[in-house]
């Protein structure tokens, strides 16, 4: 919970992990490669009080956790990305199980969300069943860049995924977070083309498509599907820390989604241990569009900020928020988009 | 042959994602001319920077600096990227993409993954140009030619001129569609308001690899 000038928000943060990214659980260059480059982000993008030695980051006790997301932090709610990488970490990189065991010692303050990998075939839909019976799972985070062997990534609208999602839809998991990352194969192709998210979503529309990262470094891709897909939303991890750095640029984010997708699918998220959700809140309920950009893109109002920082995602988790919390209309369906489409660009045509 | 043949033929070089000259975007690492030898270091902003576009811009600096006169020998090597050896391996073989990756041997070259992004800098670019325009006054956009907006907007007009070229699209119009053909006015607001999000969209992009970049090489940071 944060108060600002009379306004109380409530926060629920859409993206974080408990990692072990140390040396002791890198398995090859590529884990090693991987802790540094969200390091490299981390000391890009976080003001100088906050940034970390890497040995900090690389593996961090669960107390730091705590005292960073709901002590010194607002968070309300957590929710916890499992991302397994067991290719490149030994133990994983942070998976379900170890999620949900730090989850069970802190009650009412993390969701645990689970992962599948429609590589694992019939058995790893078994192990979906397993895990959502063992952790009540209402969410799944997938990243279709992961290495699986000789596989080098996967797309949502590949027949597996699609037996994965009819899973998630039978046994009620509605909200799946969508990583896009670079994936090596196929090469010839945008990796990080959300082509696929459009296919899975008119596909099912009984679930959320939570586009991590808003799609970047494919914000425009990722408007143009989420315009015409009513249940794509946009988690605004690594999109939030611009808001520091570089503020016109946030401004600007924020401006093309609320165009583009209004503000009852925008999703806050820090991605700790990559940034802290204090500054970022603090910093979030401050911020307005900059004087010349607000012809362009309007402002932002108390009651959008305080959407996209907790309610919209309480909305889809199903969590209980007070009345005073609220804004004068309870979030709903946003329904069919509100940014009127557009003719597509010519080269998609 | 002089050094600043070499570094000439490198800004012709793009990073086909963010639009720039890899000179510009501090992609080059070193230069190292010894006779007609070049060897070129490049550098990228993470070491799991999307491969195809990495392969691209290596093969890219390697036919430019090979295309210098007296240069006998032009070698191009990525530095500290998860996929460095197969990338440097396939373009100092001059072999071609798929050849140097394992692949199901169906995959196209990367001609049309370039050409995405051509045109969406294209796009970009004619947004940009739109702008300078409307704020200097111009009406009908639609209809407005070619040689009208090089007038009133010359650096702008000229930049989208250089993308056409690249395109091979010929087109009298300010602005056109990938196809050259001008935008019925009832088409061009909403044409314009999607080109202004891949604008911000390959603007905002370039910010963030340049400051991951500095932040990756310890590099003073930019304004």
């Amino acid at each position: 919970m944060y108060s600002k000038d009379g306004q109380s928000y409530y926060i629920v943060d859409g993206h974080t992990h408990f990692w072990d990214g140390s040396p002791a659980n890198q398995i090859n260059r590529y884990g090693e490669g991987f802790i540094k480059c969200f390091y490299d982000y981390h000391s890009n993008l976080s003001p100088e009080e906050y940034r970390w030695s890497l040995e900090e980051f690389e593996r961090y006790p669960e107390e730091r956790m705590i005292h960073d997301l709901f002590e010194v932090g607002y968070d309300d709610v957590a929710i916890l990305q499992s991302t397994y990488l067991t290719d490149w970490y030994v133990n994983g990189f942070n998976t379900t199980e170890q999620n949900g065991e730090m989850a069970e010692r802190h009650p009412g303050r993390f969701i645990v969300n689970g992962r599948f990998d429609p590589r694992d075939g019939e058995a790893g839909l078994e192990k979906l069943e397993r895990l959502h019976e063992r952790w009540h799972l209402k969410g799944v985070k997938v990243y279709t860049a992961e290495w699986k062997g000789d596989s080098k990534g996967w797309k949502l609208s590949d027949p597996w995924a699609y037996r994965y999602l009819e899973k998630c839809l039978e046994l009620g998991i509605r909200n799946i977070h969508v990583h896009k990352g670079p994936t090596v194969y196929p090469m010839n192709r945008d990796a990080f083309d959300v082509a696929d998210v459009d296919d899975a979503a008119t596909a099912f529309p009984g679930l959320r498509f939570i586009v991590e990262h808003v799609g970047l470094p494919r914000l425009e891709d990722f408007c143009w599907i989420a315009t015409q897909e009513p249940n794509v939303y946009g988690g605004l991890a690594v999109a939030m820390p611009f808001i520091h750095s570089r503020p016109r640029y946030f401004a600007q984010i924020i401006g093309e989604l609320l165009y583009w997708l209004d503000e009852n699918r925008i999703l806050f998220g820090s991605d700790y241990a990559i940034w802290q959700p204090k500054w970022l809140v603090e910093k979030f309920v401050d911020f307005q569009i900059p004087e010349d950009l607000q012809g362009e893109y309007g402002v932002l109002t108390t009651d959008v900020k305080k959407k996209i920082l907790g309610l919209n995602a309480a909305a889809l988790y199903d969590l209980d928020v007070k009345p005073e919390f609220q804004v004068s209309a309870a979030p709903q369906d946003s329904g069919p988009a509100v940014g009127a489409a557009p003719e597509p660009l010519a080269s998609s045509a | 042959m002089n050094a600043s043949a070499v570094q000439a033929a490198l800004a012709t070089v793009r990073d086909p994602e963010l639009d720039r000259p890899i000179t510009e975007l501090g992609f080059v690492a070193a230069i190292e001319i010894t006779t007609d030898r070049v060897r070129v270091e490049l550098r990228l902003p993470t070491y799991f920077c999307a491969p195809n576009f990495a392969w691209l811009m290596v093969a890219d600096a390697r036919d430019a600096v090979a295309a210098v006169p007296g240069v006998r020998v032009a070698e191009v090597v990525l530095l500290e990227h998860f996929v460095a050896a197969e990338i440097n391996a396939g373009v100092a073989a001059a072999g071609d993409f798929a050849a140097s990756f394992r692949s199901d041997g169906l995959d196209p070259a990367l001609a049309e993954l370039r050409l995405t992004f051509e045109r969406k800098a294209h796009t970009a670019a004619q947004e940009r140009l739109a702008r300078a325009l409307a704020a200097a006054g111009a009406e009908d956009l639609g209809g407005l030619a070619m040689e009208e907006a090089l007038r009133i907007a010359p650096s702008p007009a000229a930049a989208v001129g250089r993308r056409r070229a690249a395109l091979g699209i010929t087109s009298t119009y300010a602005l056109c569609d990938d196809a050259g053909q001008p935008f019925p006015a009832e088409r061009l607001p909403g044409w314009l308001r999607l080109a202004r999000t891949v604008r911000v969209s390959i603007d905002g992009n370039a910010v963030f690899c340049r400051g991951l970049l500095e932040t990756r090489y310890g590099l003073a940071r930019s304004a």
